[in-house]
């Protein structure tokens, strides 16, 4: 199975994020910035990128935008944590590559169920 | 796939809890006017982590109020809104309130429901009253329409790939929604010539039927919006079936291939592999954990008996003789590696309850902000020496202490604005907390740079009180020291702010209490300094070994002023029994620890002995003993719990060679020469002065 990378500065999210993941049988690694996430995307092969929005150091419309212009994350889907549902957010997301996101607050079936939309 | 989402709140609360500090003192940056624009995009963000984690974590009303806030914040941050002081005072209410509702929430304690309520309008007004309600109404929409299925047409554009969205996997989805039928298009797949792999060529139609809302499947769609042409449209219950089979008839061959892909496998292998997964559960990395202090307590105990065999090991193998060499040269390496690693278990197992005083500073930043505008004084709060760490129940201790002594500070210490300006210093007034190792104490000083300590008046209150007779004269250090004496205060007036009730001689004892010590220095219109001493820790003792008679002493080493040979000359005997020494130009009572505690000493000759000057109180007394051994750190064994309380003696001891050792204490020997006429009177050391 898809090894995910979860990117949140916030470590409580991280670890469900993360969790639910693994739960499911998926491999998981984990970022708290976008820097952070960067350095592993370029070690380590993902099938999906989970990124926070909100973040110090780099955030997550940066990570994307970096990632997305990286040949082996041509297609991968790369998926965004917002709390913000509003459009200009997503805009600006899908803008810079984002595949999809997923609006906070979810539980983690809500995770589960949306990052199969993307990931096989 | 029930996961349990409680077992997640603990951590959340944690960073919750680091989150508001950061806030607040973020915030208490900014009201101090440092323009950095990092601050305000730093409070946004933890705002935003606990808005989005108390959402996620079920706490909805933490999450509607902190949405309040971050809307406010997001202004501030988007330079739409001015940060001025109001904005801030109310921001710093709210951060207590967030703090109010997260412990509510944690300990099931009662939240004050007023007070949020109210908060949150006050920041709802301060937005305008512009109702941020951007909340729901659009579940409203397609709920109602329910048919009997959908035809969808999907059109991707050619980089939907490079979204990273699959058609394949929405499929997918859809299929498990209802019965899906899937019909490819494949006639926009241009020749090889101009073919580019990464391009995406085909199109669908799709008939999904079920219980199905628009909404679902829009759902599904939602974030290749704006990359593909797709419509949906309702299939009427009579007509699905034909046009359902219609299509799949007129559908080319490659439709199945792609498209019914069925989705069985799929979750299967899912479950398959999750399933062994569930062992994991409880690894899933925590950076940090809680345990019971009485644990890490027991824990302390056996490494402190284990350092006891230890050394006592130690010590039968240094006597060893007659045995094989080589096997001796063995077993003593090994006692050595042992006693290393003895040490280090200890010192690690100690440290588990060693903790950053920043604990303990961290709360200073807003008292001294909020005590600043209600005394109407201009102070900045310096701290350093944050890292500096000692003993938990230590800190705890401490921390009213230091809040009484900040509180002094502000009150007492620093003048008005006017004031200070008029004797020609800054009108900001500065209170500094540091915190540093000496030895095996943690030094903490609060210092200020306001007015001093008014040595005239605390004397003339002093002889008002009858605390010291009228034509006494006194040293300044030994003025100062008045105000630890209960009953005391300068202050003109009762403020609010301090002359609670609680004085200096409570912080004095509270700090005595730890094994410590605290000591003023002032000088007029230039500030106060007050330095506390503390032990490291209270399970463990930096103590001199003395013995009487046959049986080995511990004096706690911070007590000890000096020890020093008997002259016979130097030795006088009041009223018939009590006997003095007279040390420079100081008498001390003398005190025969073989007499107090009935042991047969080696020689009664004075000169034989030893005299050991301890001090407690400004009291000192000398102990007389045969012989001063060795210095070393004892674990302290309470003597309540193992035996009962004996005056005198604070506790006990193991030594190395497995025999227990009293620890005295020396407040309980002054009081009891004191009493006992035989050992002489306790003695003020300054009367002789």
């Amino acid at each position: 199975m898809a090894t995910i990378l979860a990117v949140d500065d916030s470590n409580s999210m991280r670890q469900m994020v993360s969790f639910t993941l693994k739960q499911a049988g998926y491999e998981v690694m984990e970022a708290a910035d976008g820097v952070e996430a960067l350095e592993l995307a370029k070690n380590n092969v993902f099938g999906l990128v989970i990124s926070d929005v909100n973040m110090p150091r780099m955030d997550g419309i940066t990570l994307i935008k970096q990632l997305r212009s990286m040949a082996s994350y041509k297609f991968t889907p790369l998926l965004m944590l917002t709390t913000e549902a509003g459009p200009e957010k997503k805009r600006e997301g899908k803008e810079a590559g984002a595949t999809g996101w997923i609006v906070k607050p979810f539980n983690p079936d809500q995770l589960l169920a949306t990052i199969k939309r993307v990931l096989a | 796939m029930g996961i349990d989402i409680t077992q997640f709140h603990q951590i959340f609360f944690e960073e919750s809890f680091e989150g508001l500090e950061a806030m607040e003192s973020a915030l208490l940056d900014l009201s101090r006017g440092s323009g950095n624009s990092e601050l305000i995009h730093e409070i946004f963000r933890a705002a935003h982590s606990i808005k989005g984690g108390s959402g996620t974590f079920g706490f909805s009303a933490v999450s509607e109020f902190t949405h309040v806030m971050e809307t406010l914040l997001d202004e501030m941050r988007e330079g739409q809104r001015e940060i001025n002081e109001s904005a801030l005072n109310l921001l710093l209410e709210s951060v207590d309130v967030v703090r109010g509702m997260l412990e509510a929430a944690r300990d099931g304690g009662v939240l004050e429901a007023d007070r949020v309520a109210a908060t949150q309008s006050r920041l709802e007004a301060m937005l305008n009253g512009d109702d941020i309600v951007v909340q729901a109404s659009s579940s409203m929409a397609g709920q109602q329409d329910i048919h009997k299925g959908w035809q969808i047409d999907f059109k991707p554009y050619p980089e939907l790939m490079k979204t990273g969205n699959d058609p394949v996997l929405m499929f997918h989805e859809l299929a498990e929604m209802g019965e899906l039928k899937v019909v490819v298009d494949t006639s926009g797949i241009p020749s090889a010539a101009h073919f580019d792999p990464e391009e995406c060529y085909l199109s669908w139609k799709l008939s999904l039927m079920g219980d199905v809302t628009e909404e679902q499947i829009n759902e599904i769609f939602e974030w290749v919006d704006g990359d593909c042409d797709l419509t949906i449209n309702p299939i009427a219950v009579e007509d699905s079936d034909q046009i359902a089979a219609a299509q799949v008839e007129t559908g080319s061959h490659e439709s199945c291939a792609v498209a019914q892909a069925e989705r069985q496998p799929a979750t299967d292998r899912q479950a398959d592999e999750a399933a062994p997964n569930q062992g994991e559960r409880r690894a899933v990395a925590e950076s940090s954990i809680r345990v019971n202090i009485t644990k890490i307590d027991e824990l302390i105990n056996m490494v402190g008996e284990l350092v006891i065999t230890q050394s006592m090991l130690g010590q039968v193998g240094s006597e060893l003789e007659n045995v094989d060499s080589s096997k001796l040269e063995k077993l003593r390496n090994g006692l050595v590696q042992l006693e290393r690693n003895t040490r280090e278990l200890q010192e690690s197992v100690m440290r588990i309850r060693m903790f950053p005083i920043s604990y303990s500073f961290n709360r200073f930043p807003r008292m001294v902000h909020d005590l600043s505008s209600q005394l109407g004084k201009k102070v900045e709060l310096k701290i350093s020496g944050e890292a500096t760490e000692l003993d938990k129940t230590v800190m705890e201790k401490i921390s009213d202490p230091l809040v009484h002594l900040v509180r002094n500070a502000l009150d007492h210490g620093i003048e008005t604005p006017d004031a200070r300006v008029a004797k020609g210093k800054p009108e900001t007034g500065v209170v500094h907390l540091n915190a540093y190792h000496k030895g095996g104490n943690i030094i903490i000083e609060v210092s200020d740079d306001g007015g001093g300590l008014p040595a005239d008046r605390i004397l003339a209150k002093a002889r008002q009180r009858a605390l010291i007779a009228d034509d006494e004269p006194l040293t300044r250090e030994k003025t100062l020291d008045l105000i630890f004496e209960p009953g005391f205060t300068t202050a003109e007036e009762l403020s609010d702010v301090s002359g609670r009730g609680v004085g200096m001689d409570v912080v004095r004892r509270n700090i005595r209490d730890l094994g410590g010590s605290i000591e003023v220095t002032s000088e007029q219109d230039k500030g106060s300094k007050f330095t506390v001493r503390l032990p490291l820790t209270l399970a463990i003792l930096d103590g001199q070994l003395l013995s009487v008679g046959s049986e080995t002493f511990i004096m706690p080493l911070i007590s000890i002023v000096e020890s020093l040979q008997l002259d016979c000359d130097l030795i006088n005997t009041v009223a018939g029994q009590a006997e003095m020494y007279r040390l420079r130009d100081d008498y001390v009572p003398v005190v025969r620890l073989c007499k107090l505690f009935g042991i047969k000493p080696k020689s009664m000759s004075l000169q034989d002995g030893l005299l050991v000057v301890v001090e407690q109180d400004g009291m000192r007394i000398g102990l007389l003993v045969d012989e001063l051994l060795g210095q070393q750190q004892v674990v302290i064994k309470s003597l309540e719990t193992n035996f009962r309380r004996v005056e005198g003696l604070s506790g006990a001891t193991i030594l190395g060679d497995g025999t227990v050792a009293l620890i005295l204490d020396v407040g309980g020997l002054i009081a009891m020469s004191g009493r006992d006429p035989a050992s002489g009177p306790p003695h003020k050391k300054e009367q002789a002065a």
